[in-house]
């Protein structure tokens, strides 16, 4: 067994939500006089789980709840979880930016952290005395950074502005230059976090291949925390999911993503609007029936979409329609339903509108939709409903893409491709 | 194996000790202290006509304005053989560098939270760093006033009274004591303001009134003779000789010019005041080093 260099002990960290004010003053004497008299923090005992969407009763969420993790060395872990689940707060209180409320971290390697590239550069100073000041604020010595200096500068491409305040640069040159400084940083842990690859796209190329030098290559330990799960897989051997603050999962990299990627999806397949109005018309629920569970849907199968309106009496020419949106909320796919092609709407009820298409054939990736009610009679939108339901197309089946998802959004099914043999040589 | 494993170099947690002060550490960012101390320096008047004349220029007009509104109008006197324009300078060169010190290092926090939000480095560096600049920036001023020195009492014969001794070996100690009341009542300063932010409009002008607290323009005998007149009350007159500046400032003009009250036992208790404020400082700011970035 490979020695165990990082070990988390039931961390927690507590947040109080509001505002500073004299509540915060109160409870912070309750909290001193319990501490005098030597009782348990009382609010210790009230958080609730931190849940952002849901409305809680206590003023205190627990961020993070009981993380245990072991990290061996040489050990790329990655860290993935939604937004809020926690995953920055551990990452703080890795780097020491702030403590856990409970439990303890211990280390036997020095950690460094990149948080954020750059932090501490002053804009009035020349590039190389950002160097020396950014390197010795992320923890190197005047003599570490002297060794690599030239090393950082040929890295960071900016030769020719080294000696120009960097207030000068443009904020490309600038991000460069403070990517280059935390690349060549050498403690025994490295905390990152993913949204360090920024810059243009050739060099946050650069950015990742440097990343995953420093992991594979050197050998480091790596903490690696992101959203893009196509660099957690490339970087890492082992990933944690947090999920509102908790350790949901722990394993290997395949496995961690799956549950990852389910979790992410469960519950925002379906639109429901439970308003018991009946004077007006509305959008009652938008389904989307995907060929997989959980909201996948397979390259080239049909997917259907059910549409629920209410209507209050006779609407003139009602129309529903729907978009499809990819991930940067373009709409890819557009479909309309009229009265004058299938009565609905003509009296007070409920109708049920489902919409097939066929062999759909949108490319790996992540979709929503947006729906529109509207009456063409009298141009009054009646609901409008944007980026909802979303599901994820997959292609398991087929061959793969062998193209990026960016390049073309939707592929067409009528071209034909035929291969003749001109020539022999012989 | 086990006891092996058991080996960590640090442990994170809630736990505090004390006074958890890791003097290795620190140590080790003394790099960083130099370059923030470079920092602060070089950019200060970056992009200035004047550029590092203007050390010169804020102690010589304060003292010139003093010196024309405190003893020409409002005739203060500041003793025979002595030129109230060097008396003057001699208090705000020193309450210049205290008044720096305090200043600068009380909003630590919250001026910095951006960095201290992203990397961990012992934060005591920071202030530690602002003192250090403010240190350099006062050998500058602190020329000046040996210039003027120099002049009247060795080109002139108005400074009668001052005469160069042994004494102005007390001169580093004196900077030092300085320094530390500083620090450490800044360290307090921003270790409360992180959660409550009231202390630091205290600051801005809470600063003024200590300096007419503080025997900058006038000395202390002349607050002496006024409380044994009757003119003034006597708890501002305990106040104002109690407080250490006034004891460094008055120690100061002291082994320059020969006037004021100087005497063992007030520097013992300066001492004890100065390490008194810095201990209770460094505690403060160790507490709030930890959590800081949740309230701030």
């Amino acid at each position: 067994m490979s020695d165990i260099i990082l070990k988390a002990e039931n961390i927690s960290k507590q947040y109080r939500l509001g505002l500073v004010s004299s509540s915060t003053l109160s409870h912070d004497l309750i909290r001193w006089w319990h501490k005098v008299s030597g009782k348990d923090d009382p609010f210790l005992k009230i958080g609730e789980t931190n849940d952002r969407s849901t409305v809680g009763n206590s003023d205190y969420v627990w961020a993070l709840q009981d993380i245990n993790f072991e990290v061996k060395r040489g050990e790329v872990l990655g860290i993935i979880g939604k937004n809020g689940a926690g995953k920055s707060t551990l990452l703080k209180i890795l780097s020491r930016v702030t403590s856990p409320t409970t439990g303890e971290i211990k280390t036997k390697g020095r950690i460094a952290s990149l948080l954020e590239v750059g932090t501490g550069f002053h804009p009035e100073m020349t590039g190389r005395e950002n160097i020396y000041l950014n390197g010795a604020i992320l923890g190197m010595t005047k003599k570490e950074i002297q060794q690599r200096e030239d090393e950082i500068i040929s890295f960071s491409g900016c030769q020719r502005y080294i000696d120009t305040p960097v207030k000068r640069y443009s904020s490309g040159m600038r991000v460069r230059l403070a990517f280059a400084v935390a690349a060549h940083l050498e403690p025994d842990i490295l905390v990152i976090d993913e949204v360090l690859a920024v810059g243009d796209a050739e060099f946050q190329k650069k950015a990742i291949g440097k990343m995953q030098d420093i992991s594979r290559g050197e050998g480091r330990t790596v903490l690696f925390v992101s959203h893009n799960m196509a660099a957690v897989k490339s970087l890492c051997t082992r990933v944690i999911v947090l999920k509102n603050g908790k350790n949901a999962f722990e394993g290997t990299v395949g496995e961690g993503i799956e549950y990852y990627l389910n979790e992410e999806k469960s519950r925002s397949l379906v639109y429901i609007n439970n308003s018991k109005s009946i004077n007006k018309p509305f959008v009652k629920s938008v389904k989307v029936i995907t060929s997989e569970s959980n909201g996948i849907h397979q390259f080239n199968e049909d997917l259907k979409i059910e549409i629920e309106v209410f209507s209050a009496g006779l609407l003139e020419q009602p129309a529903v329609s729907y978009q499809i949106l990819n991930r940067d909320n373009l709409p890819l796919i557009h479909e309309l339903i009229l009265n004058s092609e299938q009565e609905f709407a003509q009296s007070k009820g409920i109708y049920k509108l489902i919409s097939t298409i066929k062999n759909i054939k949108l490319y790996q990736g992540d979709y929503k939709l947006n729906v529109f009610f509207a009456d063409n009679f009298t141009k009054i939108n009646i609901n409008r409903l944007t980026e909802i339901c979303s599901f994820e197309i997959i292609n398991t089946s087929k061959r793969p893409y062998y193209w990026d998802s960016d390049t073309a959004v939707y592929k067409e099914d009528d071209t034909i491709w035929k291969v003749l043999k001109l020539n022999d040589f012989r | 194996m086990i006891t092996k494993s058991e080996n960590w170099l640090y442990t994170i947690s809630p736990k505090q000790k004390f006074l958890d002060l890791n003097f290795k550490e620190i140590w080790r960012y003394k790099d960083l202290m130099f370059l923030f101390v470079k920092r602060n320096v070089v950019t200060l008047y970056k992009q200035t006509i004047l550029g590092p004349l203007w050390y010169f220029i804020q102690p010589l007009f304060t003292s010139v304005i003093f010196t024309l509104v405190f003893n020409n109008i409002a005739n203060i006197s500041t003793g025979d053989g002595i030129p109230s324009f060097l008396f003057n300078l001699a208090g705000i060169t020193f309450w210049n560098y205290f008044k720096e010190c305090l200043v600068g290092t009380s909003d630590t926090f919250r001026k910095n939270q951006n960095i201290f939000g992203k990397v961990y480095f012992p934060r005591v560096i920071m202030p530690i760093s602002v003192v250090v600049s403010n240190l350099i920036k006062f050998g500058i001023q602190l020329l000046v006033f040996v210039c003027f020195y120099i002049y009247f009492v060795f080109f002139t014969t108005k400074a009668s009274h001052a005469s160069p001794s042994l004494e102005l070996l007390f001169l580093p100690l004196l900077v030092f004591l300085m320094g530390l009341i500083g620090l450490g009542l800044g360290m307090i300063i921003s270790s409360m303001t992180t959660k409550y932010r009231d202390l630091s409009y205290l600051v801005t002008f809470g600063v003024q009134l200590l300096m007419y607290a503080s025997a900058v323009m006038y000395p202390l005998d002349l607050i002496k003779t006024k409380v044994a007149e009757g003119s003034i009350p006597k708890i501002s007159g305990v106040l104002i000789e109690y407080n250490p500046i006034t004891t460094i400032i008055e120690a100061f003009r002291f082994i320059t010019l020969g006037v004021g009250d100087f005497s063992f036992s007030k520097l013992i208790y300066v001492i004890v005041v100065s390490l008194v404020l810095f201990l209770v400082g460094l505690i403060i700011f160790n507490k709030t080093e930890k959590s800081f970035i949740d309230t701030v």
